[in-house]
């Protein structure tokens, strides 16, 4: 896990807030852990922590309704969770920044986590999300900072896919 | 003598003022307020089932100088009903969530939901933390709910018990992305 000063999670913070977003929903999450850390503490930005993903789909569509950014932080599993909810962004075309930190692929000690990380890409893919892959940490300032850019500006659903390279491997047993 | 449902949303958008801002819920609360009356101050919704009060959540604070009330049915509340507590966890003073409650899915052929069967929509929303919940039976606690919409001091969630009927239905504006845009020129606001 990325928890030192200035690491990708830093980086991910500064793009969002460099872009303006003043709501962040989430579901904890032990690889966005940091970033949550870091909204949570910043005065300017409403963290609202969800019960399931799908909420946070709803909650950036009112927050834009209003007039303000949010971006939505999950791991995997959790956009099984958001397919209709889905629909919300894709009909009147809300601006949606998923940030997804990734289970079920490198290093994987779950199997139970392997059935949603495997299909990840393809169900953002068919619900019209643009999709930036992000394996290695020098990769993540740049690709956030367009994320947010196409986001926002263009009104689209864009979503980081965090591997789980990047982020490390779970420690089950010490 | 349950309330009947579209004398309930009428009462409650009465004269309404610009800086109240309503967010009916897919279903039979869209068409009840179609009917009260065209306002661009709505978003409509024709999906997103059990995303109305997290809509409402997300607007109420991004727009804290006005008041938000989603005004949904017992069967949508009941599809998200997580959204209570996370909405308990922030409390924004802005916002009320009101439950048009018949006990029945009205638009699917009025099965019996399970508000129903024993679910209290109102205690849920208590056991969550929400500490102002209104239970809204007649003409007189409707009365009262609607002058509390019209100066929100603290997060309200009202459940208004209404008849099971099925008047005929009230088509808004259906294409999304113009209802979003018009909602959005209608506040004046940039993002």
């Amino acid at each position: 896990m990325s928890t030192q000063a200035g690491g990708w999670p830093d980086q991910l913070f500064e793009a969002i807030k460099r872009g303006g977003v003043r709501q962040v929903g989430y579901v904890p999450d032990a690889g966005h852990a940091r970033l949550i850390d870091r909204c949570r503490a910043d005065d300017e930005i409403s963290d609202v922590v969800l019960t399931t993903e799908e909420e946070g789909i709803a909650l950036a569509a009112g927050a834009w309704l209003g007039g303000q950014r949010a971006a939505l932080l999950m791991q995997s599993s959790g956009l099984g969770n958001c397919v209709n909810m889905l629909s919300l962004a894709r009909t009147c075309r809300f601006p949606l920044l998923m940030l997804i930190t990734m289970r079920g692929e490198w290093q994987e000690f779950n199997p139970w986590q392997v059935p949603m990380g495997s299909i990840v890409e393809p169900v953002l893919k068919l619900c019209e999300a643009e999709v930036y892959r992000i394996r290695e940490p020098d990769e993540v300032a740049g690709a956030a900072e367009r994320a947010v850019q196409q986001a926002f500006g263009d009104e689209r659903i864009v979503a980081m896919v965090l591997s789980q390279q990047l982020i490390g491997r779970k420690v089950w047993t010490k | 003598m349950k309330l009947d449902r579209r004398a309930a949303m009428a009462t409650l958008v009465k004269d309404r003022d610009d800086d109240l801002l309503v967010v009916p819920g897919l279903g039979s609360t869209t068409w009840d307020l179609a009917a009260a009356g065209d306002n661009p101050r709505n978003f409509y919704l024709w999906g997103a089932m059990g995303g109305a009060a997290m809509i409402g959540l997300g607007l109420a604070l991004a727009q804290p100088k006005r008041r938000v009330a989603v005004i949904t049915g017992d069967g949508e509340m009941l599809m998200g009903l997580g959204s209570l507590a996370t909405i308990s966890n922030k409390r924004p003073p802005n916002l009320a969530v009101v439950i048009f409650d018949n006990g029945v899915y009205g638009e699917t052929g009025m099965q019996p939901s399970h508000t129903q069967m024993g679910v209290d929509l109102l205690g849920v929303a208590g056991a969550c933390g929400i500490s102002a919940c209104l239970d809204v039976r007649d003409e007189g606690a409707l009365v009262d709910l609607a002058a509390r919409l019209k100066e929100l001091r603290e997060t309200l969630f009202a459940r208004v018990l209404i008849a099971a009927e099925e008047p005929p239905r009230v088509l808004p504006l259906r294409d999304g992305v113009a209802l979003k845009d018009r909602f959005r020129a209608a506040l004046g606001v940039k993002a």
